[in-house]
């Protein structure tokens, strides 16, 4: 056991930054498509996402990382969807108390990460064999790589959907609509979103090294 | 006879300057990069010279150019008439008399722009990529930038269509591989877009003719919307008589409307064989059927109207003969055509009856079926290596 490692260590400076390009949790490992395309039509909503989800998986990776000598390998699952789950309830509570009206548009979609892939996979693939610091810096990596590509998705949704940017009527204001301009009412349905992270894939495939495969 | 030796003359010249120039954009040349341009524009003035090396020898004088073309020429009939109807339904709604040619040139001066920029933004698109991926340019929009403008209204805006094009050309064809990979028909990916896109643009009582503002006319008793937004409304005293929608003198998207006109596109297309009649006999059979069946289950006076309606109204018969017969997204098999043909049908009419949201029921079912094509081909092909194997067997 190499104790003396330095905290932010090449090694762990990797954890951090690979799942934001080169193992980005949608784009790369394809996991957690599916709220990435319900929940991304206005912006506001996928930053709040975004932040839940780097809540929940830091801090359930830093438990089931801590207790990974402790569990039973039988009966992991179980244990890490209970950890999983009190953190959904907690934010969800804190949520509906602080953000009432974000909570109620992400409905559902808050108590769903606990079927979020990206989780259950970070801490079956990561917590269960590393020790607290680097579960939680990879915890923190994978949730803001999901949260990166949520925000960019909501972000175009929401300005080229509703010609607005949190809200605020950017597309009005500069007087876009006078000369012929219209919302694309395409990018509010949920297939848009999926063509949208399509073409992220694509330029960031033919963008990154690592990713060009051969064929 | 002087003309022709001079019309040789100007071929002769063209033949040679096109190969002076020809070393320049081979491997090695000054303008190498732009070798598929080069390419482009030699094969669109003369028969390529190229021969094969290898394989098979044989090949038809049925190249795509020459297969485009005539899907292009069949389209024309429908075209011209749209344009014509495009004036005649302006000037019908303001009550004013004009003549066949007032109301063609009307139409003609409407419609070009649409056709420029489908060609335009479809085409630098296709030279772009093909340029960038260093292949040849395929002559498959050519067919596709002809048709976006027969299937949308007249008053769509302009940066529209550009938007939907680019929109039909990137993500709906050049992603998966350019022409002849794409699993969706590209015209219809366009409308498709447009549909979903700008629902106020692609639907309602006033874009299908000129200069309509409301969905009334300047004269009394006109009115803007299609035929088929009439019936999903209920209004059926206002649907034009069986002949006008035959003849296609009634509001709908530029192409779409007269039957005439579509039919002898079709007669063309089946007679040269690049349109398969058998996609265009089962989809107009799955559609009667469907009416049949609303007719038999009718519980709303939409579902009474008389089958064979729905074979004249909207798009069907566009669709039938140009749209679902699109030799890259149709079956491949000769059985799968006319499942594919006649599923087609039964969707168009079934989509178009019980979905009053989406009255363009022949756009959406041809997309779907384009998705599951490939599938019905499978089955029917591992069918038949089934049988073949019993039969070896026995």
């Amino acid at each position: 056991m190499s104790d003396r490692e330095p905290l932010f260590s090449s090694k762990n400076i990797k954890l951090l930054t690979n799942p934001l390009n080169v193992d980005n949790p949608i784009t790369v490992q394809v996991l957690g498509i599916c709220s990435a395309l319900a929940i991304t039509v206005k912006l506001e909503p996928s930053i709040v996402m975004a932040i839940s989800v780097i809540v929940v998986l830091s801090v359930s990776n830093v438990v089931i990382s801590a207790l990974r000598k402790m569990i039973p390998p039988r009966i992991r699952i179980i244990v890490q969807l209970m950890v999983i789950a009190t953190m959904v309830i907690l934010v969800d509570q804190v949520l509906k108390a602080f953000a009432y009206e974000v909570s109620k548009q992400l409905s559902v979609f808050v108590g769903l990460i606990i079927t979020n892939c990206i989780i259950m996979g970070r801490l079956e693939a990561f917590a269960m064999s590393n020790r607290p610091w680097p579960a939680f810096l990879d915890g923190i990596g994978n949730s803001a790589g999901y949260g990166l590509i949520l925000i960019i998705v909501g972000f175009l949704r929401e300005l080229l959907g509703s010609g607005e940017i949190l809200g605020y009527p950017i597309f009005e204001k500069i007087g876009i609509y006078n000369i012929g301009y219209e919302n694309n009412g395409f990018m509010i349905l949920p297939p848009m979103a999926l063509i949208i992270i399509g073409i992220i894939i694509w330029v960031q495939r033919s963008r990154t090294k690592e990713l060009i495969e051969e064929n | 006879m002087n003309q022709e030796a001079d019309n040789q003359n100007i071929m002769k010249s063209l033949r040679k300057f096109v190969d002076k120039i020809k070393p320049h954009f081979s491997k090695g040349g000054k303008f190498a990069k732009l070798h598929s341009t080069f390419e482009a524009f030699e094969s669109f003035l003369f028969v390529p010279n190229r021969v094969t090396t290898k394989g098979a020898h044989i090949r038809d004088a049925l190249d795509m150019k020459r297969a485009m073309s005539v899907v292009v020429a069949a389209a024309v009939p429908a075209l011209i008439f749209g344009m014509w109807n495009t004036g005649y339904q302006h000037n019908l709604s303001i009550g004013m008399e004009a003549t066949i040619w007032e109301n063609f040139v009307f139409g003609f001066l409407k419609v070009l722009p649409i056709i420029v920029v489908s060609y335009v933004v479809g085409l630098g698109i296709e030279f772009a990529v093909a340029q960038i991926r260093g292949h040849e340019v395929n002559e498959g929009f050519l067919v596709s930038g002809f048709l976006i403008p027969l299937v949308v209204p007249v008053d769509v805006p302009l940066w529209m269509v550009a938007l939907a094009t680019a929109f039909a050309v990137i993500i709906g064809k050049e992603v998966f591989g350019g022409t002849g990979m794409n699993i969706l028909n590209p015209a219809l990916t366009a409308r498709a877009f447009l549909f979903f896109a700008y629902p106020g643009w692609m639907s309602g009582d006033t874009v299908w003719v000129q200069g309509l503002t409301s969905g009334e006319g300047v004269i009394d008793g006109f009115s803007g919307a299609t035929p088929l937004a009439n019936a999903a409304a209920g209004l059926f005293e206002k649907l034009p008589s069986t002949w006008e929608m035959f003849l296609g003198t009634i509001p709908g998207s530029i192409g779409e409307t007269s039957v005439i006109a579509i039919l002898i596109g079709a007669v063309i297309l089946v007679a040269t064989g690049i349109g398969s009649w058998k996609i265009m006999f089962s989809m107009t059979a799955g559609g009667l059927v469907m009416g049949l069946l609303f007719n038999a289950f009718a519980v709303n006076p939409f579902m009474e109207i008389p089958a064979w309606h729905h074979l004249i109204m909207g798009g069907f018969a566009f669709g039938a003969v140009f749209m679902a017969t699109d030799p890259v997204t149709a079956a491949q098999t000769e059985r799968g055509k006319w499942i594919y043909g006649f599923l087609t049908g039964i969707f168009a009419v079934l989509i178009r009856v019980i979905n009053p949201a989406y009255p363009e029921g022949v756009m959406l079912a041809i997309l779907l079926m384009n998705v599951f094509a490939p599938l019905i081909d499978h089955y029917v092909i591992e069918a038949n290596i089934k049988k073949r194997r019993l039969r070896a067997k026995s």
